[in-house]
């Protein structure tokens, strides 16, 4: 284990905190060093303990055990107010804004700057908000409402705020998950400046690229423990990964051959007015078939309305010989299709019920009897499913919201697989996903297609599709530009594919 | 140009808008509508339940409810009746002020109540709706005071007038004027609309949230005590059943106003102004010879029209400010 490199004070300090909630040790060593103009980075699989280290350096969590110094003095936070106050600000990947309140009053919300009587100056405040904008070079409008305005925005004007705030710790975490080339080029402009400007910056993120072109130094965490820190010029992604997951990066995207069968898919002609046109495509069984494209080339849109979820104006949609009737998710079920859909948190599962609820939800009538569903039945089926993919959890009877993202995708597997299945169409099924459960998930779709199911994977990763798929098709702006064997399959072919406008369309 | 965006943007506007336009036709087809008296006549009307609305939105705004308004009514209107009753020569403030803390003691509880229980508002003024008026009725029984056991100057408060306007009423606009700004611009009033818009939010930011929902409550108590005190002075008897139901009159002038039922939006002067509105449907449907039960239905209309216009406008927002931003990337 490498001690922090030593480089003067550090404005912020945690060593070796300790953080358990009830029987499970959420954080065993969070450790780490920031000093005044750096950006640091902070990288480790989900569940590796960084959001809970976040936690406490936000003031949500107080840690059992360790040392806290803020600026050289030991500190000990009782609120998010306490961190506040202490100079840190945390950035989330979806800042929580007041939707009716303008911009201005959102950034100065409860110290609004106050003029005549200790009345609000709104004026003023619009003016002080716009010089915050200024200063970060974005232009926002301070007098509009904060509903409506885009992920990047919101995140500015946290930023906005933190500075404001005489912020000398600003924590992002994940900020850009969310966010379009160009916001994220315009979020890291911002985020030098304030380094330049002698903040310290702790930066979250799943994105190698990203840690290595805005970074000084990486931190590196393994199961809630402190694993090393490196200067960014002296390591590469490998080593770092090589860190973060205790294996090599080779275990990725197992696909293995499998016979392929009848189509149990065809999709034909399928148009839906200025969404997507003409789309044809087949899955066969003991296949998978990759959907790559950029984002809002239509590839979900085309999955949703093959399941039914939206409609179609022309074309047919025909599973294993017989057409499936358009607009009706259940007639979709009944022929034995799951859909696994992009957003697990908001469309997969219900949050606030259990393990074995969420899985049973699919098999309801399967399983009731005279339109009850016996609790035992449900908890067997759900309990074997959950075992067989490997769900981590503490209880079957824990509420999905506690697991871990890839476990929250591992039960909506199972709560589909739990009905037989024929065709599965997951909707990028390792987004937001760490290292080590992406290539679980990569072996469990593989396993599937190898026991005779038909996959169709919608995916924005590269490395994904090709690694993962027997055929590919590549869609843009709404069409269907390219079908490439495994073989033909290269990232070359596809991006060209997937950036074909409609000029250079075949 | 700037000012003129801002102003048809503000939540009041279609509201006042529709009183403009009811008023007017109104009295093209019947011009007495607009006497001098009728006038005065729908000021004095919509006086009470202008204040109750308007103390209702500074709950409302936060994502709450105070459906005990209307017992809470009885109760500081009966105590005023037995105070002028009992206590002779009683100067009329000390009374004033005995109405607005009695209804401050019970928002007190309604408040305790809310921010201890973790219990919706919605069910724990429901029930302070039943005890409240339970109390009105064990308190009361049978009795009730006539505006003669009350002295002839408290009573004057609603018929005398300056410049035209009913001294009650100008106390109601005195009142919404002073709440209008703490609303608008303090930045307590401001917490308000922050918790409505986001409790969870508020609470990360270090807002007292279960202070300000408390105060909220506290000061809807305050002002429907205010308004108990009014309706003695306005109405000739107060007993057991007074304020009875007002408290449904008093959310759909809120809604109608413009003050979002799941908080974070709208205004007190909102609130008056539908208040205001739903008075003078009911007497111009009146003028108009309507018949009476189909004024309760015009009023459901009005509270679903406001809300769908409200939602309309919203979702215009809304995808107006997407397409702005698509252009900009």
């Amino acid at each position: 284990m490498q001690e922090p490199a030593d480089g003067g004070q550090p404005v912020l300090e945690l060593r070796g905190a300790v953080k358990t909630f009830g029987p499970v040790t959420a954080l065993g060593d969070g450790t780490i060093g920031l000093r005044a103009g750096e950006i640091h980075a902070l990288v480790g699989e989900n569940g590796a303990g960084k959001s809970t280290l976040v936690k406490i350096l936000a003031g949500v969590h107080q840690p059992d055990a360790g040392r806290f110094r803020v600026g050289g003095q030991d500190v000990v936070f009782r609120s998010v107010a306490d961190s506040k106050h202490a100079g840190i600000s945390v950035i989330y990947q979806e800042p929580t804004l007041f939707p009716d309140l303008t911009v201005a009053e959102n950034i100065f919300i409860g110290r609004q700057p106050r003029g005549a009587l200790g009345l609000i100056d709104r004026s003023r405040m619009r003016r002080e908000a716009a010089e915050l904008f200024g200063r970060l070079g974005v232009s926002i409008d301070p007098a509009r409402q904060a509903e409506g305005l885009s992920i990047a925005d919101q995140q500015i004007i946290e930023i906005a705020k933190a500075i404001s705030l005489e912020a000398r710790v600003l924590v992002m975490d994940e900020p850009t998950a969310a966010l379009s080339g160009a916001e994220v080029d315009r979020l890291f402009a911002v985020a030098r400046g304030l380094r330049d400007g002698g903040a310290a910056i702790l930066f979250i993120s799943h994105r190698f690229e990203e840690v290595f072109a805005l970074t000084d130094r990486i931190t590196v965490m393994r199961d809630g423990r402190y694993v090393s820190t490196h200067d960014t010029a002296a390591t590469d992604v490998d080593e770092i990964v090589k860190e973060m997951v205790g294996r090599s990066i080779d275990a990725l995207f197992p696909k293995t051959p499998a016979p392929i069968g009848d189509p149990v898919l065809e999709v034909r002609g399928l148009s839906r007015a200025g969404v997507f046109r003409d789309i044809d495509l087949v899955v066969r069984a003991g296949e998978i078939v990759g959907l790559s494209g950029l984002v809002g080339a239509g590839r979900t849109e085309v999955a949703r309305a093959v399941f039914g979820i939206d409609r179609y104006d022309e074309g047919e949609v025909v599973v294993r010989g017989t057409p499936l009737p358009p607009g009706d998710p259940r007639r979709a079920i009944a022929a034995r299709i799951g859909f696994v859909p992009e957003d697990r948190r908001a469309q997969g599962l219900v949050l606030e019920l259990s393990v074995v609820r969420n899985i049973a939800l699919t098999l309801r009538d399967a399983l009731a009897r005279l339109g009850v569903i016996p609790a035992r039945r449900e908890e067997n089926t759900a309990v074997d499913w959950a075992r067989r993919l490997r769900v981590k959890a503490g209880s079957p009877w824990i509420a999905a919201s506690t697991l871990s993202g890839g476990n929250q995708q591992k039960v909506v597997l199972a709560k589909w697989l739990a009905t037989d299945p024929v065709l599965l169409i997951v909707d990028e099924p390792t987004r937001g996903i760490d290292v080590g459960t992406k290539s679980e998930v990569h072996r469990l779709l593989s396993d599937l297609a190898g026991r005779g199911i038909a996959i169709l994977m919608i995916s924005s990763e590269l490395p994904e599709i090709l690694g993962m798929s027997d055929r590919v098709y590549v869609m843009s702006e709404g069409r269907i530009t390219a079908e490439l064997d495994r073989a033909d399959a290269t990232s070359e072919a596809v991006m060209r594919a997937a950036t074909a406008s409609k000029e250079t369309r075949r | 140009m700037r000012l003129l965006r801002s102003v048809a943007r503000l939540r009041e506007i279609p509201v006042a808008v529709a009183l403009v336009l009811l008023v007017a036709l109104t009295a093209a087809m019947n011009p007495r509508f607009l006497t001098a008296q009728s006038v005065k006549d729908l000021m004095l009307n919509a006086t009470i339940i202008m204040i109750l609305a308007a103390g209702q939105s500074l709950v409302v705004i936060t994502r709450n409810i105070d459906l005990s308004v209307g017992s809470i009514l009885g109760i500081s209107g009966f105590l005023t009746g037995t105070l002028f009753a009992t206590v002779p020569g009683i100067p009329i403030p000390v009374v004033f002020l005995a109405g607005i803390v009695v209804g401050a003691l019970l928002g007190l509880v309604n408040g305790l109540l809310v921010t201890a229980a973790g219990v919706p508002a919605l069910v724990i003024t429901l029930g302070t709706l039943y005890i409240y008026r339970g109390i009105n009725n064990a308190w009361a029984g049978g009795k009730e005071y006539f505006s003669g056991d009350r002295p002839r100057a408290f009573g004057d408060l609603s018929v005398d007038t300056l410049l035209g306007i009913p001294i009650i009423t100008l106390i109601a606009v005195v009142v919404i004027a002073i709440l209008a700004v703490a609303l608008g611009f303090t930045r307590r009033g401001r917490d308000l609309y922050a918790i409505g818009s986001d409790p969870e939010a508020a609470r990360l930011f270090g807002i007292p949230v279960g202070r300000r929902v408390f105060t909220a409550f506290v000061l809807n108590g305050m002002l429907a005590g205010l308004a108990g005190v009014l309706y003695a002075s306005r109405f000739s008897s107060v007993g057991a059943t007074t304020g009875t139901g007002m408290e449904l009159d008093v959310v759909a002038a809120a809604v109608v106003g413009g003050v979002a039922i799941f908080g974070g939006s709208g205004t007190v002067v909102g609130a008056a102004i539908g208040a205001l509105l739903l008075t003078t449907i009911t007497s111009s449907l009146t003028a108009l010879r309507v018949d009476k039960f189909w004024q309760q239905a015009v009023v459901g209309v009005l509270i679903l029209t406001a809300i769908i216009v409200d939602r309309i406008a919203s979702v215009r927002t809304a995808r107006r400010l997407r397409m702005s931003e698509a252009r900009n990337d």
